[in-house]
């Protein structure tokens, strides 16, 4: 058991603030748990009384034992209702706490800097609100029931003791710590064991991952035979290891039964000295054996206990770290919501980087007049997205503005803004539900006539029509089923359902078949007349049709121009153009 | 299952004596309330200390026993249960090594990792407990109710009541809510999902301002989530009360009808004693019965997929080398070849008919989809034709040793994928013997060596898994250097220079040109990279849309017309 620290304290304190709306229940909650302790103790006590009274033949007091039962039957069935209420009660305050963290937790990535979601792994960020609350739930459910009821039954196990015999407490007091010793100095000295087993594990699970994961080379290479020979190795280790910390682990178990055992005889033998001489009854005698059976338990389990709620506040950091995570810059006060967005975007000194250390954006200026075409174009990886960050407002600016049709972009709600942009982006994102949805969200209201006319403009109504439920099929999120073509093609659909006065395209690269492609294109070249429109750009066509061209290459913004004005200039712009027809 | 089970015949001697040492202890955890009874009715009621002194000390003794007897099942059952499962390791791994790419491709990657790992590691656990508790638990509560028919039959009868019951009320609540629990589990996996979706699709999320709409769903799911949970808590917390009751009920009417028995001279006060404390370790010994049950039934459910998995058959391997070939056998033809995929409907390739003769550059080019990847992958026979056949040097590839088709072959895949491990070691999967002249030749072609060079250690350098310190075009000219270094007769370029840039695209295929004697097939998405092969193979959705150079292309096919000009436009 390590000294909880400050932090720990500090999460407790967070989550104690989710848990005071459910105070009422914990109360309750803390009275049952009281309840059924000393109650389930109180039973040994009235069968120990009750076995007093059973002396030998002829010598049974039977009005008596029949009072004592009932007295144990009606106890008995006290405690198991008070013990199911105790249960409901903390089911109830654990699910609702780990429900309201849940809604919080999300609620906040609603809002939190693109920043943020960028800067940290999905499966990260998942398991935050996922598995990491899960986790929480278990520690705490399992703190409810365990921690307070162990506690009391401790301290009433003690008392109830004192109050039979004063010595033979002594006896059993003494004696138990040594099982939570021996416990505990098993689990240090098989820590390491358990952690080579982990090691082994991971660097077993790697190898696995690699191999299998690319199994195809390891077969065109021939490599199996050295491949199950290296596996073999690490396996041979792991079966060693394993054994080891399996073995040494599982001598807990044994070990406090033993101790346990010796507890029970010592009790066994002073408590019959002591009836010898009188000081005790057999009855009560049976009541201490009973006792003395038990008072380990509730030690293992609050020590466990914990562990475990260690384990849960590590794990309730985690999410309070997402949770307090700083959001995004508030909407200003005064933000303005533009409609009939004329579509005039202004970049004024726009200077910005993702890490200060590094600029990149510095000193770009550019005026996109309504219906004009930027086009972006650079080598792969060169940021031609961190342009994209930049007009959506995912990022803000370091320093300069960006205006559209005059008013800073900071000075409008997000809402309007990003209204006014249709974006399609190279890496298709389809949610999870049926076509229409995915077409309508831009749009809910809109009627199966709109939605066709989209799905046609967008040259994707012809491939929709053949799947197996038209407009209702339902799709996945990675939308499993479609072509990398088709799932753009909806995306554009997407947007031309609502078809707003400014547009951000994404060129697909290689990945798309050139006839879909060419589709593509024509869609494309539908929904950007009269648009003001930033493409990044692969193709040749699109580029010199562009009016504006921004040319990227590591971050920065190198030359910026049209077609001709660059191609004139013979710098990057014109290599770049020009090795596209060297073969 | 039962055929896994084959894997345990080496530690037959562990799995017997394991759960023979728990029984035995098992035994001496039942003689212990004798005991008692005894020191209660013999030392105590005669008062007699050396009694009460030396029936304590054998409680100690027993309690000794026991512990020597169960730290020994401890050891039979881990030592069991690991090599078990080491042996099933190894055995899946190679199985899974020796599957066909049909095979992987249908099952997946991600699947047959959870077989390898946390499948087995469950069924580890469980064999371990199995081992342990198996015997153990029925025998100590079957075991309780016999010795307390030796004590009093009469007095006994509750407990044919008790047990019934109790394991009804257990095991009852288990099987009620083993299902509840895959509820459960679904519910969460919809959570998560809504939650991931929001990640990866933020930028979509928020461009379509759908925030306040995917927290109302987020709400419903998670609302469902904890309806189901505390529906499920409700139940499965009425399972300590219940048995509690039936326990204390049951020890109620033991005490009065031992109390009927000890007025008529039956038994004495001790055996009541005992008898009470019988009935107490039953509760315990079936909770943990149905504990065990769980993990056992977890660990079947595993043993049941890793079987699924060893079940697959291996086709046998052909063992077939073509004799020498002259000048006019084609080194590469395919005879009319289809190829279906496992679980696909359609075709991915329709009578796919063509020569390639010892030295030619052959380009293939087409839209995504339309069959590339799929000819060059059946020249080494990753996927059997479904009709017509493959020939390399005049053998069919079904009959070809595979091991000594694909020595000849260097293949570069689309996916570039290199090891962790050194740039040497790496390299070496081509050929185990290639000298670094040899290496250094193979980079040199590859247009690897600069790269390589710069870094401090050279060949020696470190490459991370899956190759994250590298760039993606470095990844591809490593893994063409890779398939080089073989000396193949015939290289497979699978779209394989998509991230180098065009003059580095074309430096490659100079020097790619200039192997002797090296059948090179290219495939690719840019005209370019093909636009001087020695012969061109035009797809289209599965089907063969032309064959031809480059120029009896431009002038007679539609769909290499389309893809060429799209990609060079007629204007410039």
């Amino acid at each position: 058991m390590k000294k909880p620290s400050t932090k720990q304290f500090n999460t407790l304190k967070k989550v104690l603030t989710y848990i005071r709306r459910y105070w009422f229940l914990l109360v309750l909650s803390l009275i049952f748990a009281a309840v059924t302790a000393l109650l389930t103790l109180y039973v040994p006590i009235l069968i120990g009384q009750a076995v007093d009274l059973i002396l030998g033949p002829g010598k049974v007091d039977f009005a008596g034992i029949f009072v004592i039962l009932k007295k144990i039957a009606v106890i008995v069935v006290i405690t198991a209702a008070a013990q199911w209420l105790m249960n409901l009660c903390n089911n109830t305050i654990t699910y609702n706490t780990v429900r309201d963290i849940r809604r919080t937790a999300f609620d906040k990535l609603q809002i939190l800097p693109l920043k943020y979601i960028d800067g940290h792994s999905y499966g990260d960020v998942v398991s935050r609100v996922i598995a990491d609350v899960d986790q929480f739930a278990d520690g705490l459910l399992m703190g409810f029931t365990q921690l307070f009821t162990g506690v009391i039954t401790i301290l009433g196990t003690f008392g109830f003791m004192l109050s039979i015999n004063v010595s033979i407490t002594f006896v059993v007091v003494l004696l138990t710590p040594i099982s939570l010793f021996v416990a505990s100095f098993i689990a240090k000295s098989t820590f390491s064991m358990f952690k080579l087993q982990s090691e082994t594990r991971g660097e077993q699970t790697a190898l696995i991952d690699e191999m299998i994961g690319n199994q195809k080379v390891v077969q065109a290479f021939g490599q199996e035979d050295e491949v199950l020979e290296r596996f073999d190795e690490i396996n041979g280790r792991l079966e060693k290891c394993s054994l080891r910390a399996i073995f040494f682990s599982s001598i807990t178990n044994p070990s406090t039964r033993f101790v346990n055992n010796i507890v029970y005889a010592a009790v066994g033998i002073a408590g019959a000295l002591s009836a010898l001489s009188g000081n005790i009854s057999v009855g009560q005698l049976s009541s201490f054996l009973s006792y003395a059976n038990q008072f380990t338990k509730p030690f293992n389990e609050i020590s466990g206990v914990v562990t475990e709620l260690q384990n849960a506040l590590a794990c309730a950091g985690r999410v309070f770290e997402l949770i307090e995570e700083t959001p995004q810059v508030p909407e200003a006060k005064n933000a303005v919501d533009l409609d009939n967005i004329s579509g005039e975007v202004a970049l004024n000194d726009v200077a910005f980087s993702y890490v200060p250390e590094q600029p990149l954006i510095e000193n770009l200026n550019l005026t996109a007049k309504p219906g004009q075409r930027v086009a972006i174009v650079g080598p792969t990886g060169c940021g031609k997205t961190t342009i994209i960050n930049l007009l959506m407002r995912f990022y803000d600016v370091n320093s300069g503005s960006i205006q559209v049709d005059g008013t800073d972009i900071r000075q409008m709600t997000r809402g309007s803004l990003r209204t006014g942009y249709g974006m399609v982006l190279q890496d298709t994102w389809l949610k999870t539900g049926t076509i229409r949805d995915n077409i309508t969200m831009g749009k809910p209201d809109a009627t199966e006539e709109e939605i066709i006319a989209a799905a046609k403009a967008a040259h994707a109504h012809s491939f929709i029509r053949r799947l197996p439920q038209g407009y209702d099929t339902f799709i996945t999120e990675d939308g499993a089923s479609l072509s990398q073509g088709q799932k753009q093609l909806l995306c554009i659909a997407r947007v031309m359902l609502c078809l707003p006065p400014m547009l951000i395209l994404d060129e697909a690269t290689s990945s798309i078949d050139t006839r879909t492609e060419i589709k593509i294109q024509q869609a494309f070249g539908r929904m950007m007349e009269g648009r003001t429109s930033f493409i990044v750009a692969h193709r040749l066509s699109t580029i010199r049709e562009a009016d504006i061209i921004l040319v990227m290459k590591d971050g920065h913004i190198i030359e910026q121009g049209n077609h001709k004005e660059l191609l004139a200039k013979g710098g990057f712009y014109a290599n770049l153009y020009n090795s596209q027809f060297s073969a | 299952m039962k055929k896994l089970l084959v894997y345990i015949k080496d530690y037959k001697k562990e799995s017997i004596l394991g759960p023979l040492f728990k029984m035995l202890e098992a035994t001496l955890d039942l003689l212990v309330p004798l005991v008692m009874a005894a020191i209660i009715d013999k030392g105590i009621a005669a008062n007699d200390t050396p009694y009460i002194l030396r029936m304590g000390l054998l409680l100690v003794f027993l309690g000794f026993v026991g512990l020597v007897f169960s730290i020994t099942a401890q050891y039979f059952a881990a030592k069991a249960s690991v090599g078990f499962c080491t042996k099933i390791r190894h055995a899946l791994f190679a199985h899974i090594q020796s599957l066909s790419f049909s095979e992987m491709d249908k099952l997946g990657t991600s699947t047959m990792i959870t077989r390898m790992t946390s499948d087995i590691n469950q069924v580890q656990s469980g064999v371990n407990l199995a081992l342990r508790l198996f015997l153990r638990s029925p025998f100590v509560v079957f075991g309780a109710m016999i010795v307390a028919f030796t004590i009093d039959v009469k007095a006994a009868v509750i407990f044919t009541i008790v047990i019934p019951l109790l394991s009804i009320v257990v095991f009852g609540i288990m099987l009620w809510s083993i299902p509840q629990y895959k509820r459960v589990q679904a519910a969460l996996d919809k959570v998560l999902g809504i939650t991931r979706e929001n990640l990866t699709g933020v930028r979509v999320i928020r461009a379509f301002n759908k925030e306040e709409s995917e927290v109302g769903r987020f709400k419903l799911s998670n609302e469902d989530l904890t309806r189901l949970q505390q529906f499920v808590g409700r139940v499965s917390a009425l399972m300590n009360p219940v048995t509690y009751i039936i326990v204390n009920i049951g020890t109620v009417i033991l005490i009065y009808s031992g109390a009927l028995r000890v007025d008529g001279g039956a038994i004495s006060q001790g055996d009541v004693v005992a008898l009470v404390n019988l009935m107490s370790q039953i509760l315990v010994e079936l909770v943990k019965l149905a504990n065990l049950i769980i993990t056992v039934t977890k660990a079947v459910a595993c043993a049941n997929r890793i079987q699924n998995v060893l079940d697959i058959p291996v086709a046998e391997k052909p063992t077939g080398v073509p004799g020498a070939a002259d000048d006019s056998t084609p080194i590469v033809e395919f005879r009319h070849v289809n190829l279906t995929y496992a679980g696909a409907g359609d075709e991915s390739l329709t009578d796919s008919d063509f020569k390639v003769m010892k030295g030619q550059t052959v380009g293939i080019i087409g839209g995504t989809g339309s069959g590339k990847s799929s000819v060059v992958n059946m020249i080494p026979g990753f996927y059997p034709a479904t009709a017509g056949q493959v020939l390399v040097d005049g053998m069919d590839v079904a009959e070809y040793d595979p091991e000594a088709l694909r020595s000849r072959i260097g293949m570069v895949l689309q996916k570039a994928v290199l090891f962790k491990g050194t740039i040497r070691e790496n390299l070496a999967w081509g050929n185990p013997d290639a000298s670094d002249e040899d290496m250094y030749r193979a980079l040199d072609i590859a247009q690897a060596r600069e790269f390589v060079d710069k870094k401090d250690k050279g060949l020696d350098s470190e490459i991370a898994q899956g190759g994250k310190n590298l760039s993606g075009g470095q990844k591809q000219r490593l893994t063409i250097a890779r398939a080089i270094v073989r000396k193949p007769d015939i290289l497979i370029l699978d779209d394989s220079a998509s991230a180098l840039d065009f003059a580095t695209d074309a430096k490659l295929r100079k020097a790619i040109r200039e192997i002797d004697d090296m059948t090179v097939f290219i495939v690719s998405q840019r005209a370019s990279s093909i636009q001087y092969a020695d012969q061109i193979i035009v797809l289209d959705d599965g089907q063969i849309a032309g064959i031809g150079t480059h120029d009896e292309l431009l002038a007679g096919c539609d769909v290499y017309q389309e893809i060429y000009y799209s990609q060079f436009p007629k204007e410039v």
